[in-house]
């Protein structure tokens, strides 16, 4: 790294404990902070809070909460999409039918439905694992977006299932226009993440990593399996389940329960993948690298035919997206399966080390 | 001049009896019955398949007996499961080491004092109040085992990463961060190298006495038995065929037939 902890020697626990134990990261983080609150806001036009920003940041939440669960807890799912269709339901239907209800209550209620959801879904967890329990995850997707199309209280009887998210205010404050949802979106998802990574590193993270890695050790130091795992999906979902709600409300602005199918949930797992799984950070790298992916694509995709003089097929543009997600995942999982996280990680050693090879 | 046996075992804390446990139509125990005195080294010894591992995972309630009754520190239990023998203070390691491979040496130890800590997980994602104070008494805590055992090099590191004969003493100081009053280890020495048996042998005994541990362990190799413990008992095809001080159990004519072979 272009810095390393040399001379930073620590005298208390407490020190060796923080988050970020070296002072060169705390600073990184806080001046992360700084320019994504006050900087970001100032100088990002319309298009890149609404289109790039925002999205970035839900994604970035619902890929912590499945990495709380498949990264940390090793339980795959593939009901990711589920969970956030039912916070966004929920948190509409908590604003529409509760008279003067708090938008961030709404928010959070819509969490703890997601998350009393999760649970119920995680059941089967105790008795089956890996590829198994992903089918059974499976069916909370479908199930979910069944119900919601099929009853359509959910969606107050709008004809066509859609239902547009509510304004969201707070103590009179609205948040209407692309810079004030952005920063709500930043500030739910800064608050969350802090939240995340506090868990990860006490016992409750242990715990999950414990079930992860060795079941039958674990349950014989004392961790109860199932409670475990269903604490991890009811996490995981709570997760999902707000940015479920901020998926609604700060991004799209109207959604149906078609829109939460398992394309998004597979998109959000491929996040976890490429950013890292059992890493916070890794879910940040991983929704800004599929988000920015196919921006990035489709600028340079026109560029590339007028430097080289080529015409390409049209749709070769789109499918190239698809192209080389595929490769990206199969390289994730073949070369690094720790993902983005890890390889920053391998060069920070690396760079620790050099010019030295050990 | 009293035997090691005699300063060290007080009362009998566990009492295994007329135990049979039987997999399908395998009968992995069959009518075993011995006791524990608290603070002794008690052995388990017997040729591959005798049942030895299955009798560890029935004292820690991985596995159920069909028959038999034990009773620890005066009281019967009947289906008990792991969670709670680890509550009631009986910690093991594994034959296959069964670390946390994804976790630091640190980490792992720490897991082994989930148990102590309390905070729900909501103290612990704002990391105020009892779920830091926890966190900082039990880190002291592991960090006392750390030195105990002299892996404080390693502390940060990824278990993965470690030789065998280190995880294996990971894996030993995991078992006693629980505070265990009774420890169960299968083949700690197993695939060591003579220097490292010396030092697990160091560790096991010291641990013995300095924190009054009954020590219940599996082991093949009977020079290290010999050392060691205070009494044995020996397996056989799930038959307890022997029972005693290591120099009894030695010149017993059932365990030489059980360990050579004998012409039928």
């Amino acid at each position: 790294m272009l810095y390393r902890e040399a001379g930073q020697f620590k005298t208390s626990y407490a020190a060796d404990q923080q988050v970020f134990p070296i002072r060169q990261d705390r600073i990184g983080v806080a001046a992360a902070l700084v320019v994504a609150f006050l900087v970001v806001p100032l100088v990002a036009n319309q298009y890149w809070l609404s289109a790039i920003l925002t999205p970035f940041l839900i994604f970035a939440l619902a890929t912590i909460g499945l990495n709380i669960l498949t990264g940390y807890a090793g339980q795959l799912s593939l009901g990711t999409a589920a969970f956030m269709a039912v916070g966004a339901f929920a948190a509409y239907n908590f604003v529409l039918r509760v008279p003067d209800m708090p938008i961030l209550l709404a928010f959070a209620l819509a969490g703890v439905s997601a998350a009393l959801i999760g649970i119920v879904f995680g059941l089967p967890s105790l008795r089956i694992k890996g590829f198994y329990l992903a089918v059974a995850t499976l069916a909370a997707q479908f199930f979910v977006v069944w119900a919601l199309t099929h009853f359509p209280w959910f969606s107050n009887y709008s004809t066509s299932g859609v239902i547009s998210a509510q304004k969201m205010e707070i103590l009179g404050f609205a948040f209407d226009t692309p810079v004030r949802k952005y920063l709500l979106a930043l500030s739910i998802v800064a608050v969350l993440a802090i939240a995340a990574k506090n868990m990860v590193r006490s016992s409750v993270g242990r715990a999950w990593m414990a079930v992860r890695d060795m079941d039958v050790a674990a349950a014989v130091i004392g961790i109860r399996p199932l409670p475990t795992k269903l604490l991890a999906f009811a996490i995981s979902s709570f997760y999902c389940g707000v940015a479920g709600a901020l998926y609604a409300f700060a991004y799209l602005g109207t959604v149906e329960p078609e829109g939460f199918n398992l394309d998004l949930s597979f998109r959000i797992l491929f996040m976890v993948i490429i950013g890292g799984v059992g890493s916070i950070l890794g879910s940040f790298l991983g929704a800004a690298f599929i988000v920015l992916l196919p921006i990035f694509l489709n600028t340079m995709a026109p560029l590339l035919e007028h430097r080289l003089g080529l015409q390409l097929p049209a749709g070769l543009t789109s499918n190239l997206e698809l192209i080389v997600f595929g490769s990206l995942i199969i390289f994730f999982l073949a070369v690094e399966p720790h993902g983005l996280a890890r390889l920053w990680q391998i060069g920070k050693e690396k760079l620790r080390l050099w010019p030295f090879p050990h | 001049m009293m035997t090691a046996a005699e300063r060290r075992s007080g009362d009998v804390i566990l009492k295994l009896e007329n135990i049979s446990l039987a997999f399908g139509g395998v009968k992995a125990l069959s009518d075993i019955t011995f006791d524990v005195r608290e603070h002794e080294v008690r052995a388990i010894i017997g040729p591959n398949g005798a049942g030895k591992s299955s009798m560890l995972n029935v004292i820690n309630g991985v596995y159920h007996p069909q028959q038999g009754t034990i009773t620890f520190h005066g009281k019967v239990r009947h289906g008990m499961n792991p969670h709670d023998a680890a509550a009631h203070g009986i910690a093991r390691t594994f034959q296959n080491i069964a670390l946390f491979k994804g976790m630091t040496v640190l980490d792992n130890i720490m897991t082994g004092r989930n148990l102590k800590m309390k905070a729900s997980f909501v103290e612990q994602a704002i990391w105020i109040g009892r779920a830091r104070r926890e966190e900082l008494e039990q880190r002291a805590k592991v960090e006392e085992i750390i030195d105990f055992l002299e892996i404080q090099h390693i502390r940060k590191t990824p278990v993965g990463r470690l030789p065998y004969g280190l995880q294996k003493r990971v894996e030993l100081a995991r078992a006693l961060a629980a505070e265990p009053s009774m420890l169960l280890l299968d083949e700690p020495m197993a695939g060591m190298s003579v220097e490292e048996k010396q030092d697990m042998c160091r560790f096991v005994l010291d641990v013995n006495e300095q924190y009054g541990t009954t020590i219940v362990l599996i082991e093949h190799d009977m020079g290290v038995v010999m050392d060691i413990s205070d009494r044995v008992v020996v397996l056989d095809y799930g038959r307890k065929i022997a029972d005693g001080r290591p120099d009894e159990v030695r010149g017993d004519q059932a365990v030489i037939d059980a360990y050579l072979g004998v012409a039928h």
